[in-house]
C-alpha cells in the first residue's frame, strides 16, 4: 500500500483530519486539547457576538453623507458626517480657517522630515539641513508675519500640528539630554552623578500634569517684573524635562548590558571615555532599548493630550470643542472614534518602524 | 635593568582584604618574550592588567617606556597606544565589521587617514590569513578566526609590547593552534614585546625567552624555558609541572 504524500502527520493514523491541510491545521492548532478547544469556542463566541455589531455600526448603517444632525440621527449606524462637518476643527483647532493650509504644510513639512530621517540612507549630515530646514518652514508656516503671511498667535494654533509638533520636538531634545543623564548617573565623578539622581528622581515622582501646571502657573510667579516665557513654550520644555528622566533611566539600562569586557577592549586601544561611548558603547546600549525606547515615544505621543490643563489646544481638546457645538450633540462617539484613529495610526507607525529597524539592525551582526 | 621596556617594582595589589599582587619585581626588556604560567586565582592576569592599568595597583610603580603608570589619565593613554592587549573573550566590536574593528584605533586615536588605516588593517588581516573575512562581523566568525582577528586589531596599533591574557583558553582545541602559529609567526618575523599568560607549555618552549611561575599573587621561579620545565628548583614549581601535561 503506497504512503499517502499528502499525509501530514503519519502517526495520528490515515484519517480524514490528517490528510486535509485545512482540517488538520484546525485540529493542531485550535483543538488539540481540551483547554485549548475551550478557548477556541469561547474566542469564537466573543468575536461572533461583537464583530457582526461593529462592523454593522461602523460600516453598513453608518452615513457619511448626512447634511444635518436631524439626518443622522435617523441612522442607527454610526454618524460619520459629524466628521466631515467637523474634521477641521478637530485637525486645525481654532487656527483661521481660510489660513488653515498653513498648518497643513507644517504638518506634512514635520511628517516629511521624520520619515526621511527613518531611512538609513539619509543618516548623515544633509540630514540636519533637512531638519534646520523644516523647522524653520514649519514655524514660518505657524507664525506668520513674513512673506505676506499674515500673523497669527501661537494662543490659536491647536489640532494635530499641535500635536505633532509638542510631540516631535519633545522627543528630539529629550533624547539627547535623556543620554547625558544615563551617562552623567554612571559617571564616577559625584556632583554629576548626584545632580543627574536628584534630577530623575524628583522628575520621576511627579505626574506630567503637576509639571505642565507648574510650568504654566508657578513659573511665571518666580519669573522677574515684566518677564514673560511665551506658554507653549513653557509646556514644551516641561514635555522634554518630563521625558528625558524616563529615557535616562531606559537608557541606562542599555549601557548596563555593554559587557565589561567591550570597555576593555575600548580602553586596550587608547580610546579616550568620549570616544568609546560615541563609537562602541552607545550604538550597542541603544540598539537593546529600542524596544522599551519607543515605548517611551509612544507614551510621549500621547501624552501631549495632557496641555489641556493649562489651555493649550491639542488635538483632543479640538476634539472637545468639536462636541460643544448643540447643533451636533450627541455624536461624541463617532468623534473620539476619528482622534482614536489618528493617534492609532501615528502610534502603530512609530512600533513598526521600531521592528523594521531592529530587524535591520540585527542582520547585522548575526549569521 | 637598563632601559627596561616594561618595569615593575615592588608592586601589590589588593582587591579589598585580597592580596592579590605581592611584591612583584618584574623588568622586561625590549624585544623579550615572556610567557607567565601558574594555577588560577595566582594573579597572572591580574599581574599583565595592571601594565596597560587595566587594574590599579595601589602601591610600588610600575613603568612603561619610562613613563610611569599614575592616576594622570594622559600618561595612562599615551601607554595604552603603544602596549597592545589581546583577551581571552576577543572583546572584538560586534557591530563593526572585522575591517571597521582594525581601523577604528589608528583612525581615532592615531588620527591615522581612513585609507591609509584601511590598507595598513588590510595587510595585517593577510598576516594572520583572514583577509577575505574583512567585510564579515565578529558574530559570523568562529572563536578561532576572532581571535587572529583580535590579534591583527592590536597589532595595527603598532604597538611596541603584546600583552596577551590567555588569548587561547576559550578556544576549542582544533583552534588553539591557528591562534598559537600566529603568536609564534608574530614573535619569529617581528621583534615585538610579548608577555603571555598562557597555559599552552609547547607554545613556552618554542617561543619564550624567560617563563615565570606564579602562585600566590608571587612570582615564585622564572628561568629560561629549557631549564624552567626541565630542571624546576621550587617545590611549588614542580607540583604546578606535575600536574599538567606537557
Amino acid at each position: 500500500m503506497s504512503v499517502d504524500p499528502n499525509a501530514v502527520n503519519s502517526s495520528s493514523g490515515p484519517g480524514l483530519l490528517s490528510r486535509v491541510p485545512v482540517l488538520h491545521w484546525l485540529r493542531t492548532q485550535l483543538f488539540s486539547s481540551p483547554l485549548n478547544t475551550l478557548l477556541t469556542l469561547l474566542t469564537l463566541w466573543l468575536l461572533l457576538a461583537t464583530v457582526p455589531a461593529i462592523i454593522d455600526w461602523v460600516f453598513l448603517k453608518s452615513t457619511i453623507t448626512a447634511t444635518s444632525a436631524q439626518e443622522c440621527r435617523k441612522v442607527t449606524g454610526a454618524c460619520w458626517a459629524v466628521i466631515v462637518e467637523k474634521h477641521r476643527l478637530i485637525l486645525f483647532g481654532v487656527y483661521p480657517y481660510e489660513e488653515q493650509w498653513r498648518p497643513l504644510l507644517a504638518t506634512l513639512l514635520l511628517l516629511g522630515v521624520i520619515i526621511l530621517s527613518g531611512i538609513r540612507r539619509f543618516w548623515n549630515l544633509s540630514l540636519l539641513v533637512f531638519w534646520l530646514i523644516a523647522l524653520t518652514g514649519a514655524a514660518v508656516l505657524m507664525w506668520g508675519g513674513v512673506f505676506g503671511l499674515t500673523h497669527v498667535e501661537n494662543s490659536r494654533w491647536g489640532g494635530l500640528p499641535l500635536t505633532l509638533m509638542l510631540s516631535t520636538f519633545g522627543i528630539a531634545f529629550a533624547f539627547p539630554l535623556g543620554i547625558a543623564l544615563a551617562l552623567g548617573r554612571r559617571s564616577n565623578m559625584p556632583a554629576i552623578k548626584t545632580i543627574c539622581i536628584v534630577y530623575i528622581e524628583l522628575i520621576r515622582g511627579v505626574p506630567l500634569i503637576s509639571l505642565l501646571f507648574m510650568s504654566a502657573v508657578m513659573l511665571p510667579l518666580f519669573l522677574p517684573e515684566g518677564l514673560t516665557i511665551d506658554k507653549l513654550l513653557r509646556a514644551q520644555v516641561a514635555i522634554i524635562l518630563f521625558a528625558a528622566a524616563y529615557m535616562a533611566e531606559t537608557i541606562r539600562g542599555g549601557l548596563q548590558a555593554i559587557p565589561k569586557g567591550q570597555f576593555e577592549g575600548a580602553d586596550s586601544l587608547g580610546l579616550t571615555y568620549w570616544q568609546q561611548t560615541r563609537l562602541i558603547v552607545l550604538p550597542q546600549a541603544l540598539k537593546i532599548v529600542i524596544p522599551p525606547l519607543v515605548g517611551l515615544f509612544i507614551a510621549l505621543f500621547k501624552d501631549t493630550s495632557l496641555v489641556v490643563i493649562i489651555g493649550i489646544f491639542d488635538l483632543t481638546q479640538a476634539a472637545k470643542a468639536a462636541l460643544v457645538d448643540q447643533s451636533w450633540r450627541g455624536f461624541s462617539i463617532e468623534i473620539y472614534v476619528f482622534i482614536s484613529a489618528i493617534y492609532f495610526v501615528f502610534c502603530y507607525s512609530m512600533s513598526k518602524y521600531s521592528q523594521s529597524l531592529e530587524k535591520r539592525l540585527a542582520t547585522e551582526h548575526q549569521r | 635593568m637598563a632601559n627596561a621596556i616594561i618595569s615593575m617594582q615592588d608592586v601589590n595589589k589588593w582587591y579589598g582584604k585580597f592580596h592579590v599582587l605581592r611584591n612583584i619585581n618584574l623588568e622586561v626588556a625590549s624585544g623579550e618574550r615572556i610567557v607567565i604560567c601558574g594555577p588560577s586565582g595566582s594573579g597572572k592576569s591580574t599581574l599583565i592588567r595592571c601594565i596597560n592599568r587595566l587594574e590599579e595597583h595601589q602601591k610600588g610603580r610600575i613603568a612603561v617606556e619610562g613613563t610611569e603608570i599614575t592616576n594622570d589619565i594622559r600618561h595612562v593613554e599615551a601607554i595604552r597606544r603603544d602596549v597592545g592587549m589581546v583577551f581571552q573573550h576577543f572583546n572584538l566590536f560586534p557591530h563593526l565589521t572585522v575591517l571597521q574593528n582594525l581601523t577604528l584605533g589608528p583612525i581615532w586615536v592615531l588620527k591615522t587617514p581612513k585609507a591609509e588605516a584601511e590598507a595598513r588593517a588590510m595587510k595585517y588581516l593577510e598576516r594572520v590569513r583572514i583577509a577575505e573575512q574583512a567585510s564579515k562581523f565578529p558574530g559570523q566568525l568562529s572563536g578561532g578566526q576572532q581571535q587572529r582577528v583580535a590579534i591583527a586589531r592590536s597589532l595595527c596599533m603598532d604597538p611596541k609590547v603584546m600583552l596577551f591574557d590567555e588569548p587561547t583558553s576559550a578556544l576549542d582545541p582544533e583552534m588553539v593552534k591557528e591562534v598559537l602559529e600566529v603568536m609564534v609567526k608574530l614573535a619569529e618575523d617581528t621583534g615585538m614585546t610579548m608577555l603571555v599568560v598562557t597555559h599552552e607549555m609547547g607554545f613556552a618552549r618554542k617561543v619564550a625567552d624567560r617563563v615565570i611561575f606564579m602562585d600566590e599573587g608571587e612570582i615564585i621561579e622564572q628561568n629560561t624555558p629549557d631549564a624552567f620545565f626541565d630542571h624546576p628548583q621550587n617545590e611549588r614549581t614542580k607540583l604546578f609541572l606535575s600536574q599538567i601535561i606537557h
